[in-house]
């Protein structure tokens, strides 16, 4: 058993940035992660941050780009907290030695990003997150942060009364990956999670292979709800093979869409006319698609993007990562020919629901960064602003977690904010857990307490959480069964085909169906590697059962949901419905069944009010 | 008497678990769960165009039949603009899932994947296959190792524990003297002293400059290329200051440090982020013959 004050689960932006905070109040903190920190998704992050720096400029300007983008499902206290604290948190940075792009007169460079009134975005290069990334893991180094690296946490350890706002939680179970020993956490102050996103729900993703939603999925079965699952971000310019990010960095600094006619279709074709390329991502991403479903795509598959005119010297100045990404991913040379794109899966605007300083419902439990949702994204992310959310929020969770008084919180979370609750959604299967089997704790890894008896105190419920992972694991090494991969395929391919970029009900629905395949397929899976040394085939099995649990609240809220609001399109509901969904999809699973409730999307902030606006670019 | 009971404890549990481990071995032996993988893979090698071989190093303390270290080959079938890492996930996918590798971004940037291939330091994700045949495209047989010069863990997997030790040696942090008063206000820098910087900030620690060098195969305890290029960002940037270059300069001028380079360029050669380290390397040793002439 180790203990901390604070242990924050995941060491990319989020969780560097919450340890640091937490460290600085004076908290003994710990980073937990499945990967060496400098390995973490965020250095894949190319565009920038965005920030009110200059002069012309203001926090308040950018609150409203955001609240706009969001398509008004973003809650005004936590875009103004972003907003008004990301100047500091990006001026910090600096002074860490991040090695930003500069202007002439030594100052931090910024240019425009899609959606943004003013041009904000901070940068270094096309590289911007994993300068800092590697920043971050620098500071953590210097004020000497405990990191066990290469610890995947399989579970919490939270108590098991009946109403998860009684519930604490008081730490977690990792697998040491190196040795195969399952420990116990302990946390007398916290725990955080920053797990980051699960774009491996998906075949086509400019995600990690590690980003399978294992933050979402183990608050969810310890029944912290989930907010705005089905706002899933994909991104427009990935490159088609294999999902690697071309950064709107390209577009940004001028970089044209073309389909195979080559028309500039952002104009030609109407999708908008005022900001072109530069409209925000699920506008160009619908447009892409539609050129190709309209046979005016390169291949029947993906568009163009063309940055030739901007010059070999603003290229390798500015954007010279792009050229190798295409170079070695797609064969491209991208100063003497376009590159194809098309739109991946990128970022999960939904996620654990969290207020403004990082709480969820379960008390000492905390979440920030992408596995959260606080929410400053609502239904659309604009670019440069998850970067910010990493340092503003993981700071916030950091600090609260040791002990800062933020005062109390503007956003309500868990159940008791409900305004309303979903009876019945006309799902065609019944979601969830299937009834127990034999081999349950095997297959399973959600229930609370080994032997159903009432936990409260603080090592009780670490040694029980341990216990129960330590059987679960011994199972699946064990006995015999289907191999995970299998599944985790069967359930990316449902989903880029049926909860993609253009949704309809029918589809919604026959993803619903193979998701419950998979979780019936789940049941019998095993390891087949019975090592205890370095076994990524446990990893990817128990993954797996998180990808199964994130899927399916993404398919219920789309299903759930019928409008249409930013990055979700609905076939059937083509208009924006602010009378019935200005609220928040909340999905909570309760003893192993998903129940669906709304919560109020909060539009006023300290400054003002955002009157929800017609979205035009 | 509680000793008894405690001795008595000890023994049933070394009991199971010599019973556990006699168990997970058998497993490793059976074959239903490959055989099925394997099924899986069938129709894919009827319908490729070109099979390939992937012959990958194979290696586990923890498992009887791997203890000896061995190759094992995996018929593959090619796509266009398949790379070694998606060769070897197709392995693990479809023959052995106990194959393993570490691998994350696969768009390099994590450097979790640096692997010895066909004799050669890479990064598995951008490395494409048909770049590794002869001129007809796709080759034969594709060699997968694991790093050399470091103690490998399981299969592909080598132990980066030292590797990390010699990059918190070199105090990889920034450290300016002197923060701008103003709370928003930024410390200034050229273009040209940032883009003096560029380069090296791009390190991704996959190692694979280490596990390419002569030198630090021989001494354990030289810096080696990465850490020294870590050195060199932070004493490169003029907005540390003249005191904290000083003290970097002395970390990288000690006996294991920059005077330990041979200048041979493998260092450079195997970088997959192009990063010029031999230069760098020369650089520090420049910049310390200024400082005090100081030699070993």
């Amino acid at each position: 058993m180790y203990e901390h004050d604070v242990i924050v689960v995941g060491a990319g932006g989020a969780g560097l940035r919450a340890a640091i905070a937490a460290h600085e109040e004076g908290a003994d903190v710990a980073l937990v992660s499945k990967l060496h920190p400098v390995r973490s998704h965020t250095g894949a992050a190319e565009g920038g941050i965005n920030a009110a720096l200059r002069d012309g400029d203001d926090w308040t300007d950018h609150a409203y780009d955001t609240m706009k983008g969001s398509d008004y499902l973003g809650d005004a206290p936590a875009i103004e907290t972003l907003c008004e604290t990301s100047p500091e948190e990006v001026i910090q940075l600096e002074h860490w030695g991040m090695p930003f792009s500069r202007e002439d007169d030594g100052r931090v460079s910024q240019r425009p990003f899609g959606g943004l009134s003013f041009p904000r975005t901070t940068y270094a290069g096309a590289e911007t997150g994993h300068h800092l990334l590697h920043t971050m893991y620098e500071q953590v180094v210097k004020r000497g942060i405990k990191v066990y690296d290469e610890f995947y946490v399989m579970d919490l350890a939270v108590t098991d009364e009946a109403d998860p706002e009684d519930r604490s939680c008081h730490g977690c179970v990792a697998y040491d990956i190196k040795n195969g020993e399952i420990v116990g956490f302990e946390a007398s102050d916290g725990v955080i999670l920053a797990t980051g996103g699960d774009g491996q729900a998906f075949d086509h993703t400019t995600n990690a292979v590690a980003n399978t939603g294992d933050g979402p999925a183990m608050a969810y079965r310890a029944g912290v709800p989930v907010e705005d699952m089905e706002f899933v971000q994909f991104h427009p310019t990935t490159l088609p093979s294999t999902g690697v990010l071309i950064s709107e960095g390209v577009r940004g600094e001028g970089g044209i869409l073309y389909n195979a006619e080559g028309e500039r279709f952002m104009f030609e074709y109407g999708y908008a006319n005022n900001a072109g390329e530069l409209a925000s991502r699920d506008v160009v991403s619908r447009a892409e698609l539609t050129e190709v479903n309209e046979g005016r795509g390169v291949d029947d598959e993906y568009v163009y993007l063309d940055m030739r005119h901007l010059g070999d010297e603003r290229i390798l100045d500015r954007l010279e990562n792009i050229l190798h990404l295409a170079e070695d991913f797609e064969g491209v040379d991208g100063l003497v020919e376009p590159m194809p794109v098309k739109p991946g899966q990128h970022y999960h605007m939904g996620g654990i629901e969290t207020n403004e300083h990082g709480e969820t419902c379960v008390s000492g439990l905390y979440a920030a960064g992408e596995c959260a949702c606080v929410s400053v994204h609502g239904s659309n992310r604009l670019g440069g602003n998850a970067l910010p959310e990493l340092i503003v929020f993981g700071a916030r969770a950091g600090y609260h977690a040791a002990g800062r008084d933020y005062g109390e919180a503007l956003i309500e979370t868990g159940p008791s904010a409900a305004i309303e609750q979903e009876d019945d959604l006309g799902a065609p299967v019944e979601p969830g857990a299937l009834g127990p089997t034999d081999d349950d704790v095997a297959a399973d890894g959600g229930e609370k307490a080994a032997d159903g008896g009432q936990l409260t105190g603080t090592t009780e419920t670490v040694h029980a959480a341990v216990e129960r992972q330590r059987q679960r694991v011994e199972r699946l090494k064990e006995r015999d069964g289907r191999n995970h991969a299998e599944i985790r395929q069967k359930l990316q391919k449902a989903m880029t085909r049926w909860v993609n970029v253009f949704r309809e009900e029918e589809g919604l629905k026959k993803a619903l169906e193979v998701i419950k395949e998979c979780r019936e397929e789940y049941q019998d899976v095993a390891v087949s590697d019975p090592s205890g040394t370095y076994n990524t085939d446990l990893i990817h099995t128990i993954e797996t059962r998180n990808l199964i649990d994130t899927a399916e609240t993404i398919a219920l809220g789309a299903l759930a949901r019928d409008e249409f609001r930013g990055a979700h399109w609905r076939a059937e509901h083509q208009e924006r419905k602010d009378d019935e969904w200005l609220k928040h999809t909340m999905v909570q699973w309760n003893e192993g069944t998903p129940e669906l409730y709304y919560t109020d999307v909060i539009l006023e902030g300290a400054e003002k009010t955002y009157e929800p606006k017609v979205r035009s670019y | 008497m509680s000793t008894q009971v405690t001795e008595q404890e000890q023994a049933e549990a070394e009991e199971e678990s010599t019973h556990q481990r006699r168990r997970l071995a058998e497993k490793a032996e059976r074959q239903e769960v490959r055989d099925r993988m394997r099924e899986r893979a069938e129709t894919d090698l009827e319908r490729a165009d070109t099979v390939f071989d992937l012959k990958v190093f194979r290696y586990d303390p923890d498992i009887p039949e791997k203890e000896d270290p061995r190759f094992d080959t995996f018929p593959v079938p090619f796509t266009k603009g398949m790379t070694v890492l998606d060769a070897l996930m197709y392995a693990r996918d479809h023959y052995d899932s106990s194959l393993t590798f570490r691998h994350s971004c696969r768009q390099a940037v994590c450097g979790s994947d640096a692997l010895f291939v066909n004799g050669t330091q890479h990064l598995g994700c951008k490395t494409q296959v048909v770049d590794l045949g002869d001129s007809e495209g796709v080759p034969g047989q594709i060699r997968v190792e694991p790093l050399p010069h470091q103690e490998v863990v399981k299969d592909l997997v080598v132990d980066m524990e030292h590797f990390y030790d010699q990059m918190d040696a070199v105090e990889p942090y920034f450290d300016a003297d002197e923060l701008p008063s103003g709370e928003l206000e930024e410390q200034r820098q050229t273009r040209e002293n940032r883009e003096k910087i560029k380069m090296s900030a791009r390190c991704i620690w996959c190692g694979a400059c280490m596990s390419s060098c002569n030198i630090a195969a021989g001494d354990n305890e030289y810096l080696g290329p990465a850490a020294i290029n870590k050195a060199y960002k932070f004493a490169m940037d003029d907005r540390e200051g003249e005191n904290r270059k000083q003290e970097r300069l002395e970390i990288i001028e000690q006996e294991h440090g920059v005077w330990r380079c041979q200048t041979q360029f493998s260092c450079t050669e195997v970088c997959p982020k192009d990063i010029p380290l031999t230069e760098h390397i020369q650089e520090l040793k420049r910049e310390a013959v200024k400082n005090n002439l100081k030699f070993w």
